[in-house]
C-alpha cells in the first residue's frame, strides 16, 4: 500500500514540477465567451466567415498573414469556387517579364496570402518605424490570446481618458502596451456589411475577427478534437478488454502457484 | 544437400518449426529466437507497473521514428525556409498537423517516460551487479536522447530555438581553452545559420538511429541478465517467475494503452501545455526575448548551469549531475538492492526527486533571488546524496529482512 501512495506523490511532484507556460500579461483581459475554447470546444464557421470578412477588407491592408494560403480557407468553410474567385481577385509579384521588369499576375488558391508590403523592412518605413506584426499565429503568440486580442480591438479610447499624455501619430488603447500604439483604431461601426445579415457593430467585427485570427494560428482544432474523442472512446474501450485479458491470465498464476 | 536442425538446447518447450518456418528458422533462426526472447523469457512473477516504461519506451520511439521520418521529407534545414517549412508542414501538408503533433508529443513523453524509467531503476537497485552493463547503456541512450531532443527543437527555427541554441553555443564556448573553437565548430560559421541549422538537422536524425542500435545494446543486456523486481531478489526457482507470454504482454498492454490515452489526451485536447507559444515567432537575431528558458525536461539542469557563479562552472555542475550516474554501481555498494528494504536511502533518494524538482522550478525563475539559494541548496544535495551520502550509508546503514525468495514474499513459498 506503501508503495502506491508514494506512487502517487512521486506523479503528483511531477505534474507540479511541469510548467505552465501559458504568458500572463500583467492584468489579465476580461474573459470573453468563445465557441472554441476548452479540450471540446469547436469553431463557430459562420463566425470565422465574417472574421475572414473583416480581416480581408481591413487588418489585410497593414497586416501579412504569410503562411496561409487561399486554399486553407476550405477549414472556415468556404467553397472551392469562391475560394478561387477570392485568389483570383488578388495580385500577386508574377515572373520576371519579357522587359525585364517585374509583372503582377492574378493569384491561385495555392498561393500564399499576398502580404501588403514586400518585406518588413518597407512594412516599418511606411508604418512609422514598426512593421505590423504578421497574423499567422499572433493569437497564439500574444499574451492574453483571443480575450486580448477582443480587449484590444475593443479597447481604443477616443478622447483618450483624462490625464493621458498625447503623442501625436498614436492613439490610446487600454490593452496597448503602455497605452498607446501606432494603429489607428481599425474597426467602426457598420464599416463593412455582413451577407448573412449580422449587424457589423464594433463589438461584433471584433468577436468574429478574434475568432478568425484563433483559427489562422490554431487551424485543425475541431478536427484535432473530433479525432481525440474518437481516438479516447477507442482506447478506453481497448482498454477494459485488456484488463480482463490480463486478469484472466494472472488469475491463473494465484490458483495454480 | 541439408543442413542439419540446429535447434538450441534452452528452446526445449518451444514446439518444432515446420514448413516454410522450419526451413527458414534453420537456416535463419529468428523465429525460435524470438520465442526463446519474447514468449518463453523468464521474467520475475511481482514486477510492479514502474516496468511498464521499457515497452512504452520501445514504442515511443518507434512513433518518434515513423512521424520524424515524414517530417523530414517536408522540412528544410535552412535560416530563411525552416519556420515556412514547419507551418507548411502544420497548415498544408495532409495531415501534417497530426504527424507534426504525434512527434512534439512523443518528444516530451519519450522524456518523461524516460525520467521515469530511470528513476525506477533508482529505486529497486537496478544498477548493481549483474546489470551495471545495464545501466550504463541506458544512461548513454538518456545522453543520446537528450542531444536529440535538443537538436530536434531547434528545427523549427522559432525564437525559443534560435535563442536556445544562442544559450547553448554560448556555454560551449565557455570552457577554459578549447571552448571558443568548440564553439565555432559547433556553430559551423559566425553566426547562427544555414550551416548550424543543416548540422543539427543531420544530427538529429542520424542520433535517433544511433538511439536505435543502442537500444538494441540495452535490451540484449536485459535478455542476459534478466529484469531486476520490485524485491531486488534474483529468481531461484521456476515459481518465481513466469514466461513473458501471456503474463507481461497482457500487463505492458494494459500500460501501454494507458500510456497512450495520457499521450492522446495530451496531443488532441491540452497541446498547449507542452507547447512553448514563443516559438511560433519566428527566429530573430536582433530581438532577445524577455524570457528565454529551455523545455521542461531539461529546467533542472538549466537550475544547475545558472546556480553556479561562472559560466564554466555552471556547465560542469550540469553535465556532473548526470556524469555521476554512470559511477553509481561503484557508490553504492550495499548488497541490498530495493530501496523498500533500506528505509535510510529511499528517504535520500525521495530527497534527490525533490532536488531535481527544485532545480527544475529554479531554472524556470532563472535561479533569481530565493531561488538561487535553492537551486545551490538542491545541487548540493544531489550531489551530496550520490558522492557521500550513499557510499558512506551502504556500508552501515541497517536494512530490513530481506525475503528469500519472490515466490515466498508473494506468500507463495
Amino acid at each position: 500500500m506503501r508503495k502506491h501512495v508514494f506512487t502517487g506523490s512521486l506523479l503528483a511532484a511531477f505534474t507540479l514540477a511541469t510548467p505552465t507556460l501559458a504568458n500572463t500579461p500583467d492584468k489579465a483581459p476580461p474573459h470573453q465567451k468563445w465557441s472554441f475554447e476548452g479540450a471540446t470546444g469547436t469553431y463557430d464557421k459562420a463566425s470565422l466567415q465574417r472574421g475572414f470578412l473583416v480581416y480581408d477588407h481591413i487588418c489585410a491592408s497593414c497586416h501579412g498573414m504569410r503562411s496561409l494560403t487561399y486554399r486553407d480557407l476550405e477549414g472556415i468553410g468556404l467553397s472551392d469556387q469562391a475560394i478561387t474567385d477570392l485568389a483570383h481577385s488578388k495580385q500577386i509579384p508574377g515572373p520576371v517579364g519579357i522587359s525585364g521588369m517585374p509583372t503582377m499576375r492574378p493569384g491561385l488558391p495555392d498561393d500564399h496570402f499576398r502580404s501588403p508590403f514586400p518585406n518588413d523592412a518597407a512594412a516599418a518605413a511606411v508604418m512609422g518605424g514598426v512593421a505590423p506584426p504578421d497574423q499567422s499565429r499572433l493569437a497564439a503568440v500574444h499574451p492574453g490570446g483571443a480575450d486580448w486580442l477582443y480587449a484590444f480591438l475593443t479597447g481604443y479610447r477616443m478622447p483618450p481618458p483624462a490625464g493621458a499624455p498625447m503623442v501625436p501619430g498614436k492613439f490610446y488603447n487600454d490593452w496597448a502596451e503602455g497605452h498607446m500604439i501606432g494603429m489607428p483604431p481599425p474597426l467602426i461601426n457598420g464599416a463593412i456589411q455582413y451577407p448573412d445579415g449580422t449587424p457589423a457593430t464594433v463589438e461584433q467585427q471584433a468577436k468574429d475577427v478574434t475568432a478568425f485570427l484563433v483559427w489562422a494560428a490554431d487551424p485543425h482544432r475541431n478536427e484535432r478534437h473530433n479525432i481525440g474523442k474518437g481516438v479516447l472512446a477507442y482506447l478506453a474501450v481497448l482498454l477494459v478488454l485488456a484488463i480482463a485479458w490480463k486478469r484472466k491470465i494472472w488469475k491463473n498464476l494465484k490458483s495454480h502457484g | 544437400m541439408s543442413i542439419p536442425d540446429q535447434k538450441q538446447a534452452s528452446a526445449s518447450s518451444t514446439p518444432p518449426c515446420s514448413g516454410l518456418a522450419g526451413w527458414i528458422n534453420r537456416r535463419l533462426p529468428i523465429i525460435s529466437a524470438f520465442r526463446a526472447e519474447y514468449v518463453d523469457f523468464r521474467m520475475p512473477r511481482n514486477l510492479n507497473g514502474w516496468w511498464n516504461f521499457g515497452a512504452i519506451l520501445t514504442l515511443v520511439l518507434a512513433l518518434m521514428l515513423a512521424s520524424g521520418i515524414f517530417l523530414a521529407m517536408n522540412y528544410t534545414p535552412t535560416d530563411a525556409g525552416a519556420f515556412l517549412s514547419v507551418e507548411a508542414i502544420e497548415r498544408q501538408l495532409s495531415g501534417g498537423w497530426l504527424l507534426r503533433a504525434m512527434h512534439m508529443t512523443g518528444a516530451n513523453l519519450f522524456l518523461a517516460a524516460l525520467y521515469l524509467h530511470l528513476f525506477r531503476g533508482l529505486y529497486y537497485g537496478s544498477y548493481k551487479a549483474p546489470r551495471e552493463l545495464l545501466w550504463l547503456t541506458g544512461l548513454v541512450l538518456m545522453l543520446m536522447v537528450m542531444a536529440t531532443a535538443f537538436a530536434g527543437y531547434l528545427l523549427p527555427w522559432g525564437q525559443m530555438s534560435y535563442w536556445g541554441a544562442d544559450v547553448i553555443t554560448k556555454a560551449v564556448g565557455a570552457i577554459p581553452g578549447i571552448g571558443p573553437t568548440l564553439e565555432h565548430i559547433m556553430a559551423g560559421s559566425d553566426h547562427l545559420g544555414d550551416i548550424f541549422l543543416h548540422r543539427f538537422f543531420v544530427l538529429h536524425f542520424v542520433l535517433a538511429f544511433l538511439i536505435v542500435g543502442v537500444v538494441g545494446l540495452h535490451v540484449a543486456a536485459v535478455h542476459v541478465s534478466g529484469s531486476n523486481n520490485p524485491i531486488g531478489v534474483e529468481p531461484r526457482t521456476p515459481k518465481d517467475t513466469v514466461p513473458f507470454y501471456p503474463y507481461y504482454v497482457s500487463k505492458d498492454l494494459v500500460g501501454l494503452i494507458l500510456f497512450a490515452m495520457v499521450f492522446a489526451a495530451l496531443m488532441f485536447f491540452w497541446p498547449n501545455m507542452l507547447i512553448e507559444p514563443d516559438n511560433y515567432t519566428p527566429a530573430d537575431p536582433m530581438h532577445t526575448p524577455a524570457d528565454i528558458e529551455p523545455e521542461w525536461y531539461f529546467l533542472p539542469f538549466y537550475g544547475l548551469l545558472q546556480s553556479v557563479p561562472s559560466k564554466f562552472g555552471g556547465l560542469v555542475a550540469a553535465a556532473g549531475s548526470l556524469l555521476v550516474l554512470f559511477a553509481l554501481p561503484w557508490l553504492d555498494r550495499s548488497p541490498v538492492r530495493s530501496m523498500r528494504f533500506r528505509p535510510l536511502c529511499r528517504i535520500g533518494l525521495l530527497g534527490v526527486v525533490c532536488a531535481f524538482i527544485v532545480l527544475a522550478d529554479a531554472g524556470k525563475h532563472h535561479a533569481q533571488g530565493g531561488w538561487l539559494i535553492a537551486a545551490r541548496l538542491a545541487g548540493l544535495y544531489y550531489f551530496g546524496y550520490f558522492l557521500v551520502f550513499l557510499p558512506l550509508v551502504s556500508r552501515t546503514e541497517k536494512t530490513r529482512p530481506v525475503p528469500s525468495s519472490i515466490a515466498a514474499s508473494q506468500g507463495d513459498a
